[in-house]
């Protein structure tokens, strides 16, 4: 039992960073419909850009990591403005290889800066466990857990009370109504990009705390959060938290008790089964909206 | 959905036998006859390294024009066709190497097999539409890719397996007389790749091939003047896979090996690459991107040591020639995407309208 319950406790620390990284995925595909392929690397860019301010320049982890979350602010600006702007009214087939292609450029660049090597952010958590009644919890953990939930928190209130968290969900549910209320489609896109950008350089932190480390692959897991987007539904935030913590239970038990007859590793698989099988029953995620067609 | 492409006819018909003949006009008779001679000079005259290629040319072509079929031809957009490659690869392998079949029964044998994997997915991801379809087929690569890892009495495991060579009546395409390795398997790939495309461009013109893109124009449409959509999305999904199998038995074949980690999302997108580069919703344009994408990261191999920002040792500072390759090859993606959607194919129909109506061109 005990066993049982330090694997949720996992489960959830790594939800809480798949569900960040869900959020990036909704916030941009709510706002313009895209989905961000390259998602995954801008996490990795963010973690790359705290580790270049820590590490490489000596900055204290606190003002490393906001200064890498203003770039990548700025970076997210510049993919929407430069690219994909020019796409839209274009087939979401073009917007998927968009996104795939600036995945590949976005990673070749970091593996050029920083090689393949794994990299250990110089963070103030440290390897410290903590024993919680029978669990044994690292601060790492509470950290990753603490802060995600406090960036998740302050989204849902920017999200639903602001100004312009107002103006950004007109923009989503109807395009053409916001811009006859003055409210600049075009600008709340911007702000969910800048907003996706800089959730992702959080998320690149926290996926990369002890024990584990930053190196290439960390785009092919925050890719993993892609599922649980895909679960909670792509349109709705709210779902993206929730999908979030399952995928992330899901793989870590999946991790814990896999039968052999499922093969080696299966958990790292399992995340886009369940999108599948999750796919297949509700098409439209547990908390998406149903897109309807008119003739 | 909208249409994917918009195509402008650019000859007069006459008639309609004119209209859905596979060479509509002289021009492009002289020009496939031209290309015929030139690619039987070909082996004669190129270096191995050259040949290698090109058979890695005709042989991608073969998958690109199966997704093709797919993307262009019916708007269905799949990220999967890695998974199909791989299926044909370790088909030939496993017919070919643990059961010591012959060529000609694994090659179809890889292409039907295909296909029925593909008539068992098909049905649950078409239900999907657009985005989603997408993302149904990028899980089913990372499920294909833990298969192929795992199933190791078929694939061998993470190390890969070895599968024959392609051998008809004691000629293996390995070594014909005197004839090199990449001059062999030349005389197998080319004629490959010209019955695929042929049976692809009579596909395309044939009443299966009008449902098709009647579907990508506007499926409500084309389900109300009675095409049947989810027979013909399925019938698009079956062919795609059943092209993209036999590209893999061929590619398996040429390269005698094959490995898990060689059929991974990398490989997906780089297909979709060549029919975005070739030019969407054409036969020829599918084989003009295979072509493109094999032969660009040779030419950047080539020339990359007289680029000074590129490492041409390991320990050199500067970025390494693979990481250049796969910059300009995401690079590509999106500067075709953003500059023109019509790929390759685009381009030359451009160039060719342009001195069509010179002086009057705009």
């Amino acid at each position: 039992m005990t066993e049982f319950l330090q694997f949720v406790y996992q489960g959830v620390v790594l939800g809480a960073v798949y569900a960040l990284i869900a959020l990036g995925f909704v916030i941009v595909y709510k706002s313009s419909e895209v989905i961000n392929f390259a998602h995954g690397e801008l996490v990795l860019l963010g973690g790359s850009f705290v580790f270049l301010w820590r590490n490489q320049i000596g900055l204290p982890f606190a003002v490393a990591l906001l200064l890498a979350i203003v770039i990548m602010a700025g970076v997210g600006l510049g993919i929407e403005r430069v690219v994909l702007r020019r796409m839209v009214g274009r087939p979401v087939f073009a917007i998927v290889m968009i996104t795939l292609g600036l995945a590949i450029v976005i990673r070749q660049i970091v593996t050029s800066v920083w090689g393949f090597a794994d990299r250990h952010i110089d963070d103030p958590f440290g390897a410290t466990v903590y024993d919680v009644g029978a669990l044994s919890v690292t601060a790492a953990s509470i950290w990753t857990l603490v802060a995600t939930g406090l960036v998740l928190l302050g989204f849902f209130i920017f999200f639903r009370s602001s100004k312009s968290g107002v103006a950004m969900r007109a923009a989503a549910f109807d395009q053409e109504a916001a811009l006859s209320l003055g409210i600049s489609v075009r600008r709340m896109t911007a702000i969910s990009w800048a907003i996706a950008g800089a959730t992702a350089t959080v998320a690149g932190v926290f996926i990369a705390t002890f024990p584990k480390s930053l190196s290439p692959t960390v785009g092919f897991v925050a890719l993993r959060a892609f599922p649980a987007a895909i679960l909670g539904g792509l349109d709705s935030p709210g779902g993206a938290v929730i999908g979030g913590l399952a995928i992330g239970l899901i793989e870590v038990l999946t991790q814990a008790y896999q039968p052999s007859w499922l093969g080696n590793s299966f958990h790292v698989v399992a995340p886009y089964a369940v999108m599948v099988v999750v796919l297949m029953i509700r098409p439209y995620g547990l908390f998406g909206t149903r897109e309807v067609e008119r003739v | 959905m909208n249409a994917l492409t918009s195509r402008r006819p650019e000859t007069l018909h006459t008639s309609y036998a004119q209209s859905v003949s596979i060479f509509p006009t002289r021009g492009a008779k002289i020009g496939m006859a031209l290309l015929a001679v030139v690619v039987v000079v070909l082996p004669f005259t190129l270096t191995d390294f050259w040949l290698a290629v090109i058979n890695f040319a005709a042989i991608a072509s073969i998958g690109a024009i199966g997704l093709n079929l797919l993307t262009g031809f019916t708007g269905q957009v799949s990220l999967g066709h890695a998974f199909f490659i791989g299926l044909g690869a370790y088909t030939a392998g496993y017919l070919g190497g643990n059961h010591g079949l012959p060529f000609v029964v694994w090659l179809p044998a890889a292409g039907i097999l295909g296909g029925i994997v593909g008539l068992i997915v098909g049905p649950f991801a078409l239900r999907l539409k657009g985005l989603y379809l997408a993302i149904v087929t990028l899980g089913l690569v990372f499920l294909g890719e833990h298969l192929f890892l795992n199933l190791r009495d078929v694939t061998g495991g993470p190390q890969g397996r070895s599968i024959p060579a392609p051998e008809v009546g004691g000629i293996s395409f390995n070594a014909i007389g005197t004839f090199s390795r990449d001059q062999s398997f030349y005389l197998l790939a080319i004629p490959m790749l010209v019955l695929m495309a042929l049976i692809a461009k009579n596909i395309v013109r044939s009443r299966t091939g009008r449902a098709f893109q009647a579907i990508r124009d506007r499926e409500i449409a084309a389900s109300i003047i009675g095409v049947n959509l989810f027979r013909y999305k399925v019938a698009a999904f079956v062919i795609s896979s059943a092209y993209a199998a036999i590209g893999g038995a061929m590619l398996g074949s040429y390269l005698r090996f094959a490995a898990p980690s060689q059929f991974d999302l990398f490989l997906s997108i780089q297909y979709v690459a060549m029919i975005i580069i070739g030019g969407i919703g054409t036969v020829f344009g599918a084989i003009l991107g295979a072509f493109f994408i094999a032969l660009v990261p040779r030419l950047v191999e080539e020339f990359s040591d007289r680029l000074p920002f590129v490492a041409t040792t390991a320990t050199a500072e500067g970025i390494t020639v693979f990481e250049l390759n796969q910059i300009i090859f995401g690079a590509l993606i999106i500067v075709f995407l953003v500059a023109e959607p019509y790929g390759c194919a685009g381009l030359w129909r451009r160039a060719k309208s342009y001195f069509k109506t010179w002086p009057f061109s705009y």
